[in-house]
């Protein structure tokens, strides 16, 4: 390991290593995340497809928003951006926009990305920015105690819904499906080696690129669900998850006693957005010319 | 690629002089949302960044424009956003997230008057003290005033400036009166302007820690992507980046964050004195009020009242020591501005009842002639 | 103490005449082209089309302590509506140059020095009713010493597209004429 990838850590003896060490910032750990929580194994996936892919981490930008998930980008060894609830992906669309050479790359909760930054996300599909947002979603607010999420479930229990949930969740594939991603995909953190798979996937393309994590809760969503102990969400993900690569976007809505529907759902060529501005610059300087 | 700075003698609105100032001071990257009345800037930049290589997006809103300058920031790029009171007040959010990481970043505000829509396309100087602090918690911040479209196009640049050297989000606090008020610009040979850019480390990576500030208190600046694995928060931080909520900590990292800006307020206050070495009533303003201040001055002088002009530059930090050290001689301090008595709250706090202080408050939208300081001066100079 | 030199203009009419254009000619003529300070300031309502505005235009030798007009000598009037909105706002004795094509001037104007010129028609009858506001520049050009004919025809040039050109030029000199032809028939106290 060159002295440049331990960034002045102290070598460990291979015995000490986990798998993953180098993206790691090993001094921060323990981490803050409960046990049977999503989103270390998300991180794991997403770290082996980087690796996977080839990516140089001096490359890798990891932007954050608020929550559980907000956390992540101070514990990977890459450039980490923890900003503030809900404006990962605008910020995040700053540094790309700057330095496109970069792989630049959205992790946070489904409360930051669909919430509170829930229009940002659309005009980012819309907008075709070249990133790639992976969404933890838990189907609850974790860190600030277990209130009503825009992807809870009807019927679903949480400090702010005692006597259930009266509104219909996001169906969020076909919300990103529909505002323009390139690549809309779901999978669990349950499914780690398909989940890895498909941000590999991902990684290699340009534009807006979306993957959906579902992602246990047991301590903030769990308990008050039915769903108590830390396998119990991991056993409803298991059995309930159905694959269906290409599905139609419109038909994957989570809802408690149905099928859930994991894949690949969409693939599509589409100029980037800085692929645009090149283009746009390309005319003006072309009129630019054409004038003298 | 076309020109960046566009040397010469110009007729030009205060909202193109903030743009082209943007651009001679290197600004590459604009994010923002269109709001009358500094639309204008958007619109300009929108035009000439595709000559010259810049980066111009029109985000959804004001949250996403201010999130997305800093991240531009980070990535190396000057950055800017330009608004009026009402998209002020979203992006103080991410502005304080700017103060948190201390990002370099110019914020421009063409005030309007207010509370809330108020009255969108009239002037106003009402938010004054939310430049201040219209974030939460505790922090010092820049913010520069202009009177013309050529202030407008020289303190862009200083803004920049101080941005870069402050590592803070420096706000241009103008007006409709100088935005939509065309004007003479005289932009000076490219090599004639200073510009300043932000420390970078000069570490190995390994060495690096991002928030470890030099003597003068302010951190070197890695970039994203150059292998300095950056890690940033808005949570409260060490010298290593990373979250540590302890007592300690947030004590030395708010007093940095503060006394960065307070250690250098020599360098950083301006202010233009005239006709104060005998005056024993003088007229604080700033912005587009100063304009008609010292042509009543001028007036008055003539009827020999001993009047001189003190004309706020820099807004914030307040140039409380100028005040202070006049205070000593004047006996009367009239402030006139264009809302309900904001600067004139600070200097009747620095004045300590020391001499008098009257408030000269317009709020109609509409700015104060020169006859009415005038008449104000008069009316005072009789006492 | 001596006044301030300020020669002030205000242009009224309704939104889509190129009123703030002209307001913008003449003060980049007077900065650019006559080398003097000038300052260029408009009020308008929230309507893009179809509402009384203005634009003012305050030129000098020196620094502008006040951008906006405060006692213009001259106006333009293109409108009905903005002649019996702003009118008042005219100096005693002020020049009044009325688009009398479209405005219909009462008694009120007898208080000023009025020109009519036939400015739409004319424009109409060139094949583009939009120049009417640069052949009022040439008029207003050739009978107000504050700005030269030479600095507010390189002003147009500079702003009008090139394709209309010659066609703006045209309009211009047609104003400049009418005007020599006004300066003889009174004397226009400046």
């Amino acid at each position: 390991m060159s002295h440049k990838m331990t960034r002045g850590k102290k070598p460990l003896l291979p015995q000490e290593l986990h798998p993953m060490d180098q993206w790691l910032r090993s001094e921060r750990m323990p981490h803050i995340w409960c046990a049977g929580c999503g989103i270390g194994p998300t991180l794991y996936a997403w770290v082996r497809a980087l690796d996977t892919v080839g990516i140089d981490k001096d490359k890798v930008v990891y932007v954050s928003g608020i929550g559980c998930c907000g956390r992540g980008s101070g514990y990977l060894d890459v450039d980490g951006f923890h900003t503030t609830h809900g404006r990962a992906i605008p910020f995040a669309t700053g540094i790309k926009l700057v330095k496109p050479d970069l792989c630049v790359n959205v992790i946070s909760g489904d409360g930051d990305i669909f919430s509170i930054g829930g229009n940002h996300f659309i005009h980012a599909c819309r907008r075709n920015v070249d990133l790639l947002v992976i969404c933890t979603n838990n189907f609850i607010y974790g860190m600030t105690g277990g209130q009503l999420a825009a992807t809870t479930p009807i019927g679903d229990y949480s400090t702010t819904t005692p006597y259930g949930n009266i509104e219909p969740p996001f169906n969020t594939p076909y919300l990103a499906d529909a505002s323009g991603a390139v690549y809309v995909a779901r999978w669990t953190s349950i499914h780690v080696r398909l989940l890895e798979k498909s941000i590999a996937e991902a990684l290699r393309m340009k534009g807006f690129r979306y993957i959906e994590v579902l992602s246990p809760c047991p301590v903030n969503y769990g308990r008050r669900n039915r769903l108590r102990e830390v396998d119990d969400i991991a056993k409803w993900f298991w059995q309930s998850s159905v694959i269906r690569h290409g599905a139609d976007t419109r038909e994957v809505q989570i809802e408690k006693g149905k099928p859930i529907i994991l894949g690949n759902f969409v693939k599509r060529e589409k100029l980037s957005y800085y692929g645009e501005l090149k283009k746009l610059e390309e005319k003006v300087k072309r009129a630019a010319e054409a004038k003298k | 690629m076309g020109k960046t700075v566009l040397t010469g003698k110009h007729f030009w609105y205060g909202n193109i002089a903030i743009a082209e100032g943007a651009i001679a001071a290197g600004c590459r990257f604009f994010g923002g949302y269109p709001i009358t009345p500094a639309s204008e800037i958007a619109e300009h930049i929108s035009k000439r960044f595709p000559e010259i290589g810049g980066i111009f997006v029109q985000f959804e809103d004001e949250l996403a424009s201010m999130a997305a300058i800093l991240g531009a920031s980070w990535a190396g790029a000057k950055s800017m956003t330009a608004t009026s009171g009402p998209g002020l007040s979203l992006m103080m959010e991410n502005l304080g997230l700017g103060v948190m990481m201390e990002v370099p970043t110019v914020v421009v505000n063409i005030q309007r008057g207010g509370p809330s829509t108020g009255l969108p396309t009239l002037t106003a100087q009402g938010d004054v003290m939310q430049a201040k602090w219209g974030s939460h918690g505790p922090y010092e911040i820049i913010a520069l005033s202009p009177d013309s479209p050529q202030e407008a196009f020289d303190l862009t640049i200083r803004c920049f400036n101080l941005a870069e050297k402050y590592r803070v989000p420096v706000i241009l606090l103008a007006s409709e009166t100088v935005g939509h008020s065309a004007g003479k610009v005289i932009v000076p040979p490219e090599n004639e302007i200073e510009l300043i850019d932000r420390k970078k480390p000069t570490v190995p990576p390994e060495e690096y820690l991002p928030y470890k500030p030099d003597e003068d208190l302010i951190p070197p600046m890695a970039y994203a992507g150059e292998g300095y694995a950056i890690c940033t928060t808005g949570l409260t931080h060490n010298e290593k980046g990373y979250p540590d909520v302890s007592a300690e900590t947030q004590e030395k990292l708010v007093r940095r964050l503060n006394d960065k800006i307070r250690k250098h307020m020599e360098e950083i206050v301006d202010v233009e004195e005239e006709n104060m070495e005998d005056a024993k009533i003088a007229v604080v303003s700033y912005g587009q009020v100063s304009r008609p201040v010292k042509r009543a001055v001028k007036m008055a002088r003539e009827d020999g009242i001993k009047v001189g002009s003190i004309k706020l530059i820099t807004i914030w930090p307040f140039a409380e020591n100028v005040i202070r050290k006049w205070a000593k001689q004047v006996e009367l301090f009239i402030v006139p501005e264009l809302n309900y008595g904001q600067i004139y709250l600070e200097v009747k706090r620095e004045v300590a009842g020391n001499s008098e202080t009257v408030l000269v408050p317009r709020m109609g939208g509409k700015l104060i002639t020169p006859q009415e300081i005038y008449r104000e001066i008069k009316k005072v100079s009789k006492k | 103490m001596k006044p301030e030199t300020r020669k002030e203009v205000m242009f009224a009419g309704f939104g889509g005449q190129g009123i703030v254009t002209a307001g913008y000619i003449t003060g980049e003529a007077a900065v650019v082209y006559d080398d003097k300070v000038a300052t260029l300031t408009q009020v308008y309502g929230p309507e893009a089309r179809g509402s009384a505005c203005y634009s003012g235009v305050v030129i000098s030798h020196e620094e502008i302590s006040y951008p906006y007009p405060l006692n213009p000598q001259i106006m333009v009037v293109m409108n009905q509506e903005a002649y019996e909105k702003f009118l008042p706002k005219l100096q005693q004795g002020g020049v009044l140059i009325v688009d009398s094509t479209i405005v219909k001037p009462d008694k009120l104007a007898e208080k000023y020095q009025l020109y009519k010129v036939p400015a739409t028609e004319i424009a109409e009858k060139m094949g583009a009713r939009v120049i009417a506001n640069v052949i009022i520049l040439g008029f207003l050009g050739r009978i107000w010493d504050a700005i030269s004919v030479e600095a507010l025809q390189e002003a147009v040039k500079t702003r009008v597209p090139k394709k209309y050109l010659e066609l703006n030029l045209k309009a211009f000199q047609t104003g400049v004429k009418l005007g020599e032809k006004a300066l003889k028939k009174k004397i226009i106290k400046r």
